[in-house]
Formats: C-alpha cells, sequence, structure tokens
C-alpha cells in the first residue's frame, strides 16, 4: 500500500502506520488534519477578502466611465458563472439556457417598478424566488434526463421563454421596456451617469456568489452535488437523493442568476427579449466557468476576467457585436483552452486537484506497473 | 443464536424474457459473514443489487431488520443500514480521497466537520489515512477498492454489501483485503459478499450460498460446499465430475 503524500501538503495529516499505543496519536493526528483543512479554508478567504479591497479601490484610479462599465459587466458574469457553476460545475447539470432565469430577473423586477413602483431591491429578491422556482417547474421533468439531453431541454425552454416575451405585449413585447428616468437614488438602484455604484453593486453580488460558493464547498449540499456530477450511482449507494440533489442545486443556482438579471436591468435602463434572454447570454453566463475551470471556487471569476474585457474591447475596436467577431474569439479561447488546459485557467495555479494528480502519479510509477 | 438481519423471500427478477434470478430465497443472520457465489451468469450480481436497492424484484419481497425494504430507494436503504461496493469501482474523481469518504459519512453526520473527523477515522481502518488528501484519481485500484469499502462503512451500516471486493488483486492485497474484512466483522457489521473465485472467499466466510443460473443451488458451510457435487457441477460441467 502506497503511503507516499504529497509533496509539502499536510505532513500532519498522516497518522503513525500500526504503531503501539497509536489510539491517542491517532485522534491528535485527525484534529491536526481537520486544523490544517480549516486554515486552507481561511486562506481562501483572506484571498477573497483582498482580492474584494483591491477591486474596491480599482476606481479611484479608474476614472474612464468606459473602462468602468467594463468593470461592472465582468464582475457581473463572474458572479452569474458563479451562479451557473453552482448547477453546471459543482453538480454537474450542464444547462445553456440560464438566459430565461436572467431573463425572469431582468422582467420581475423592471415590470414591479414600472407598474407597481416596487423598489428593484425587493423586484430581484422576487425575481429570485419565482426564477428559483421556474427551475424547480422545469427541473421536475429534466432531471430524468441525462448528460447531452438535458442540455438540449434547457436551450429549448429558454427558446420558448424567449419567444413568450417576444409576443407578450404587457411586457413590452420585441419592443422591450425602458425603465422611466428619475433623480440618482440607491432605493431605484438608477443613477444616471454615475457607474461607481453600480460597480460596487456588482462587486457586493460577485462577492455574495463566491461565498455562497465557499460555504457550499465544505457543506452536505456541496459534498453530495459533486458526488452526484462524478458517479450519480454511487451516490445513491451512500444515501444521496440525487434527484433532491439537483433540484436544490438548479433552484439555488436560478435565484442567483435572476438576481443578476434584475441588476443588468437596473444597470442598463432598458431590457428587451433578446437582450435578457437570448442564447448567447446563456453562453456568455456559462463560458467564464468553464473557461476558468468548471466546478471551482475561482474558474468562474478567472474566466470571466479574461474572457469580458476581451469580448468589450473587441466590440469597441472593431465596432458593433454584429459582425461575430467577439464570437471568433471566444471559439479560439475556448479551442486553446481545451487542448492546452483541459481543467480551466485555475490549474495554472496548480491548485486543482487533477493538476496534483499528474505529479503524483509520475511520482509513484510502481503502483502503476503493478495493477 | 443471533438475531436475523436479511430474508429474502421467493424473489424473482426479469429482464424482459431473462430471468435473472428465479424464486431466489436466504437468510443473513447478525454478525456472519456470508459468501454469495456461483458461475459467471449465476445470477450473484442481480440478486445483490436488488439486496441494495438498484431496482425492485419482479415478485417476492426482502425485509432487513424487521421491516419491509422491497420497493425503498438505495438511499432509504442506506438510511435503514445497508451499504454496498461496486464491482466496478466508481471513485468520485473530482474530489480528494477524504472528501470521498466525507459523502458516506454525511449519511449520520449532519455537519460537515464531524462528517470529516469520522471520515479520517474511516480511512485510518482501511489503512488509507496516508493517502487522505490525495485526489481520488491517484489511486491504484486495490486502493481505489479500499476506498469504496471506507466510503461505505462511513455510512455506518449495520450490513455491508461487498462485490468482489477481492477480485483482481495480487495474492498480498488478496490477504490485506481479507484481514480487512474480518476487521469490520469485529466492529459487528454484517457481510454479505458476492465472490467469483472459491479459493478467496471460502476460508473467509461463515456460510455460502451458491447460485446457478438464477436458482439457489445449494447453501451451507464452506467446507461442505467444495465437496458438494452440484457446486462442482456448476463450476467446472459434467464432465468434470469424474475426474
Amino acid at each position: 500500500m502506497a503511503s507516499q503524500e504529497l509533496p509539502g501538503r499536510d505532513s500532519s495529516a498522516v497518522a503513525p502506520r500500526a504503531e503501539a499505543g497509536g489510539r491517542e496519536r491517532e485522534r491528535i493526528d485527525h484534529d491536526a488534519s481537520l486544523g490544517s483543512f480549516a486554515r486552507r479554508r481561511h486562506r481562501k478567504l483572506a484571498v477573497a477578502a483582498l482580492t474584494t479591497v483591491a477591486i474596491a479601490l480599482l476606481p479611484l484610479v479608474i476614472h474612464d466611465v468606459y473602462l468602468q462599465n467594463i468593470i461592472v459587466l465582468t464582475l457581473m458574469y463572474a458572479a452569474l458563472s458563479q451562479s451557473w457553476n453552482i448547477l453546471g460545475g459543482y453538480c454537474g447539470q450542464i444547462s445553456l439556457g440560464h438566459a430565461i432565469y436572467f431573463g425572469i430577473g431582468a422582467y420581475v423586477s423592471t415590470l414591479l417598478f414600472v407598474h407597481a413602483g416596487l423598489t428593484p431591491w425587493l423586484g430581484m429578491l422576487i425575481g429570485g424566488v419565482f426564477a428559483a422556482l421556474v427551475a424547480l417547474a422545469l427541473g421536475y421533468p429534466f432531471f430524468r434526463l441525462r448528460g447531452h439531453y438535458f442540455t438540449i431541454a434547457t436551450i429549448v425552454v429558454a427558446e420558448t421563454g424567449l419567444l413568450l416575451m417576444l409576443n407578450w405585449d404587457f411586457a413590452g413585447g420585441a419592443q422591450g421596456i425602458q425603465i422611466p428616468y428619475g433623480p440618482d437614488s440607491w432605493a431605484h438602484l438608477q443613477f444616471a451617469r454615475d457607474k461607481l455604484p453600480y460597480v460596487y453593486f456588482a462587486l457586493g453580488f460577485a462577492l455574495l456568489t463566491w461565498l455562497v460558493t465557499f460555504l457550499i464547498e465544505d457543506s452536505r449540499w456541496g459534498y453530495w452535488w459533486r458526488a452526484v456530477k462524478d458517479n450519480a450511482e454511487a451516490a445513491e449507494s451512500l444515501g444521496v437523493v440525487v434527484f433532491r440533489s439537483k433540484m436544490a442545486a438548479a433552484a439555488l443556482s436560478a435565484f442567483f442568476t435572476a438576481i443578476g438579471g434584475s441588476f443588468y436591468a437596473a444597470f442598463v435602463s432598458y431590457i428587451d427579449p433578446d437582450s435578457v434572454m437570448g442564447f448567447q447570454l446563456s453562453l456568455l453566463i456559462a463560458l467564464p466557468a468553464v473557461l476558468g475551470g468548471i466546478g471551482t471556487l475561482w474558474g468562474p471569476a478567472l474566466g470571466a476576467l479574461v474572457l469580458i474585457p476581451l469580448t468589450e474591447l473587441t466590440r469597441s475596436y472593431f465596432g458593433g457585436s454584429g459582425n461575430g467577431l467577439d464570437l471568433i474569439i471566444y471559439g479560439v479561447l475556448i479551442m486553446v483552452i481545451a487542448l492546452a488546459r483541459p481543467e480551466g485557467l485555475t490549474s495554472l495555479f496548480g491548485r486543482t486537484r487533477k493538476a496534483r494528480a499528474t505529479p503524483q502519479a509520475r511520482a509513484n510509477p510502481e503502483a502503476r506497473a503493478n495493477p | 443464536m443471533s438475531a436475523r438481519l436479511l430474508e429474502v423471500r421467493n424473489v424473482t427478477r426479469r429482464f424482459g424474457g431473462l430471468v435473472a434470478n428465479a424464486d431466489v430465497s436466504l437468510v443473513v443472520d447478525e454478525g456472519e459473514i456470508l459468501g454469495l457465489i456461483g458461475p459467471n451468469g449465476a445470477g450473484k450480481s442481480t440478486l445483490f443489487n436488488l439486496i441494495a436497492g438498484l431496482y425492485p424484484p419482479s415478485s417476492g419481497s426482502i425485509v432487513f431488520a424487521g421491516e419491509e425494504i422491497t420497493r425503498l430507494s438505495a438511499p432509504a436503504r442506506c438510511a435503514l443500514g445497508i451499504a454496498r461496493t461496486f464491482q466496478v469501482v466508481r471513485s468520485f474523481d473530482s474530489m480528494s480521497v477524504v472528501e470521498n469518504v466525507v459523502v458516506g459519512a454525511l449519511m449520520r453526520h449532519a455537519g460537515a466537520r464531524e462528517a470529516r473527523l469520522k471520515a479520517l477515522e474511516t480511512l485510518e481502518l482501511t489503512g488509507l489515512i496516508g493517502r487522505a488528501n490525495a485526489p481520488a484519481v491517484a489511486l491504484t485500484p486495490p486502493e481505489k477498492r479500499r476506498l469504496e469499502i471506507a466510503r461505505a462503512l462511513a455510512t455506518h451500516p449495520k450490513l455491508l454489501l461487498l462485490d468482489e471486493a477481492l477480485a483482481g488483486l495480487t495474492p498480498s492485497e488478496a490477504r490485506e483485503g481479507v484481514e480487512l474484512v474480518r476487521r469490520i466483522r469485529e466492529r459487528g457489521i454484517t457481510i454479505v459478499m458476492v465472490e467469483h473465485v472459491m479459493e478467496v472467499v471460502m476460508p473467509l466466510v461463515d456460510r455460502a450460498v451458491v447460485l446457478d443460473l438464477g436458482k439457489v443451488l445449494a447453501q451451507g458451510l464452506p467446507a461442505e460446499l467444495v465437496r458438494d457435487e452440484r457446486v462442482i457441477e456448476a463450476y467446472l460441467g459434467a464432465r468434470h465430475r469424474a475426474a
């Protein structure tokens, strides 16, 4: 039995092998192992706190409204992709229809604001809950589908939602809805010229989704979801109710995606079905996580950091998004990542498991040669 | 004598026209190690999956610890105290070794911290503690088999179902495996093990049930069974009987 451990990791976790009177020692070693795990978690929190502070200070240096706009979008997509990652990355259910939840968030808060004068803060909560309910209603039939069939179903449903909104006159139909301008106000999330409040809202949103993911990683649901992703049958044999697990992941993922939709509506003050429910949006929500590292804590943020500024800059340099040049760039990026770093960008930092697996397997060749 | 833990009553399972188990009945007493043996295609795995709850029987019933579980789902059976391993190893490859076991431990421990502690203790018992933080994908095949057992044990089972847990191991690895099975039994856990190779199981089990063509061919003490004409015939074919 190979007892070789990973270099530089938790030497304290290795218990003495069959030593006399080892009971007491074992217990202490388990505590040490728990301790080092807790320390690793604390380090992650510290990194997140530092990153948040650094981003919060960015607008002091970057006054340009166009660049601040890119910061807002990058943070928003980081948060959206983090939300997508809960279902797609951790639970392994790849959705390419998350635009429907984004659209629900955008429309619910906007309609409530325009027709009932309800503050978008409440509107986004209602939109989030509504999106979660829709996710549960859709999950009920769809989570009986496996793999690609599930993904195709999500695309079809989002397209159906798009068609419904295009034809629903009360919600503006294809024309969309313009949010009437009022004075700058946090209560209405309206700021005519100042982008700064949006930067902070988007930062808070990104931090919130990161924290939720962080808490999930070491929680019952987090372990269950990864078990469901890796092997549903084995998960069931260990007492995990697979269907319920998927439903919970879908509801949580949809809730936060809808919050993003409400925020986006307030940010751009104008929504129409194509901009808040189109298929390209579903791709843009999923891509940062895929690019950065699917099912990882930092993957969505890292992916958004690369993808969103690149998209915005190509748009402004090559004029409009109609020519599809940004799509060509996504395509090339995805191909490069798939070829060079299939685990996503986070694997560049050597933190993901597979990246650690390779040197381990190499360091232990006799175990391989002798199955 | 000890109490009855599991009772399989007249269970039949059909897959289309194929009858994989026909009118199978057997009992497992608390604290014993029962071997489920038979040649390829005898219906061992089907019976195993019926007990674990992968699918329900076409007819018949299964009673565990006095409770009828015939139609219960696999997770519900796990909650009652039935745990299993898989013939083809199914580790959670995106997780570390200890996290794999945490999934099992969460069955009885709501908090992640207690579950992790329980998982570490289980890894200690199964001899994998040195690999706790390794990614599950990096394990060697025999280590993966141990991981399956560790994961199942972490759910605090009353009954542990081992599906060819000793298959494909070198003789020394198999000896360690046998040792582990004995240690598990010492903890008061009842074991049903499916095994194809008789040499491996016979010294280990208290009692064995031989399946052939979906039916119970014989059952009893290992020493009796290895001399049983019907069992030899089932394994080697009629022509070898004379020899």
